[in-house]
């Protein structure tokens, strides 16, 4: 079974092999992929209501009982969740979770940015798509390490896949971590990896309200980049009333414009990548050593 | 949003519970689901059932209580209740708010056997 946290193997795959594709001799008592046992919650209690039939109840009988669980659905996520922050806190590592619709240019962006910043620091991927290894490859021809997973049927990562994909990856301390999510505007907002933001891509050929039809992701993100704005002379995309739309779901969120392709833009980008490198470092022993390298 | 793999957790909920809490059956199971929570409870309902099947749960009744999105309005210093994010403050138009409430997804309690 799985070393980290004993999981079972599902649909997902890891660089083409099953997350989790040991051998198994105990038995799990449950289908789906990412579920565990060992990560309990003990925060929640059993309540009778009524005290008939509860409390008459005797070994091997069965009768109706209430259960309060007040559990939240997501939970395990968030423990993972958690797992993978402690995980990069303690390597020093700043992790972007990149989310977008598929075809905004996410994985142009990070070339790009990798190509601006890999002489400086270490940089690593994970690159989340329901098939296909095309976009890992791509990242791997720039020389960052990048690790695919494949969701299977599933429509975003969770916090589960990346902890085990980070893993797998071998981090270096004070890395930059990009997690390129499945293009889904809608499903990876509910889900928190353990990332230090959450970055929306939008690009420009899509239609300024798309931070209103999928208002979720955008409250979700600290960062919005308009991408592809090469295109803006061509298209009748209203940029002012984009970033309105967007502030109207998350009045905190920051907007950078950027080309990925012809590069416009992107000094902007890497300046804000690099200053939320310096706070993921603030204070990590690894701050010292690395400083000179921001 | 994500209904089915949102089914699997709670499943993955319930069979652990039926372990630990010694059940075998859950005849009714009790979410909450706040309004700002992204889940669309039709598509929940339809997910449940298919989800369920060969579960503790399967057959169960499901119930959601919807609750709703609530927001601090900055300009107002007031609580309000919002029914999307995009939504302004019905007293005085701004979108500077802060969510508070209604992004629940939770197992409130289950009738179980």
């Amino acid at each position: 079974m799985c070393t980290v946290c004993g999981c079972g193997a599902g649909e997902v795959r890891i660089e083409g092999k099953a997350a989790v594709g040991h051998d198994h001799d105990h038995h799990h008592g449950h289908h789906h992929d990412h579920g565990h046992d060992g990560h309990h919650h003990h925060d929640d209690h059993l309540h009778d209501y009524g005290s008939g039939p509860a409390s008459t109840q005797a070994p091997g009988m069965s009768h109706a009982r209430m259960v309060r669980l007040e559990k939240d659905i997501l939970a395990k996520n968030d423990e993972y969740a958690d797992a993978n922050r402690s995980l990069f806190a303690e390597r020093g590592v700043l992790a972007l979770n990149l989310v977008s619709s598929p075809g905004s240019g996410k994985t142009t962006l990070l070339c790009r940015t990798i190509e601006a910043l890999e002489d400086t620091l270490p940089i690593a991927v994970i690159e989340g798509d329901q098939q296909t290894s095309n976009d890992a490859d791509r990242i791997r021809a720039t020389g960052a390490p990048a690790v695919q997973v494949n969701t299977g049927k599933g429509c975003h990562l969770d916090a589960h896949m990346v902890g085990h994909a980070a893993r797998h990856l071998g981090l270096a301390d004070g890395s930059l971590l990009f997690i390129e999510n499945v293009g889904n505007l809608v499903c990876p907002a509910g889900f928190d990896l353990g990332e230090a933001h959450k970055v929306v891509i939008l690009s420009v050929t899509e239609g300024e309200d798309k931070p209103l039809k999928y208002p979720d992701m955008f409250h979700a993100a600290d960062l919005m980049v308009l991408n592809k704005t090469d295109l803006l002379p061509h298209l009748d995309f209203d940029v002012d009333a984009c970033i309105t739309n967007a502030r109207k779901v998350n009045p905190r969120i920051k907007v950078l414009k950027v080309s990925a392709r012809t590069g416009e833009g992107m000094a902007d980008w890497i300046a804000w990548v690099q200053a939320a490198r310096r706070m993921a470092l603030a204070g990590h022993r690894a701050a010292t050593g690395l400083e000179g390298a921001a | 949003m994500h209904e089915m793999a949102i089914c699997e957790s709670i499943r993955g909920i319930l069979e652990e519970e039926a372990a630990r809490q010694a059940f075998s059956k859950v005849d009714r199971v009790c979410l909450e689901i706040g309004r700002l929570s992204g889940v669309e409870v039709e598509a929940l309902k339809f997910g449940f059932d298919v989800v369920m099947r060969g579960s503790p749960a399967e057959n169960a009744r499901l119930e959601i209580v919807e609750t709703p999105g609530r927001a601090w309005c900055m300009p107002c210093g007031q609580s309000i209740t919002i029914a999307a994010r995009y939504e302004p403050c019905p007293a005085c138009g701004s979108h500077q708010m802060q969510v508070t409430g209604g992004d629940e997804m939770k197992i409130r309690e289950l009738e179980v056997s």
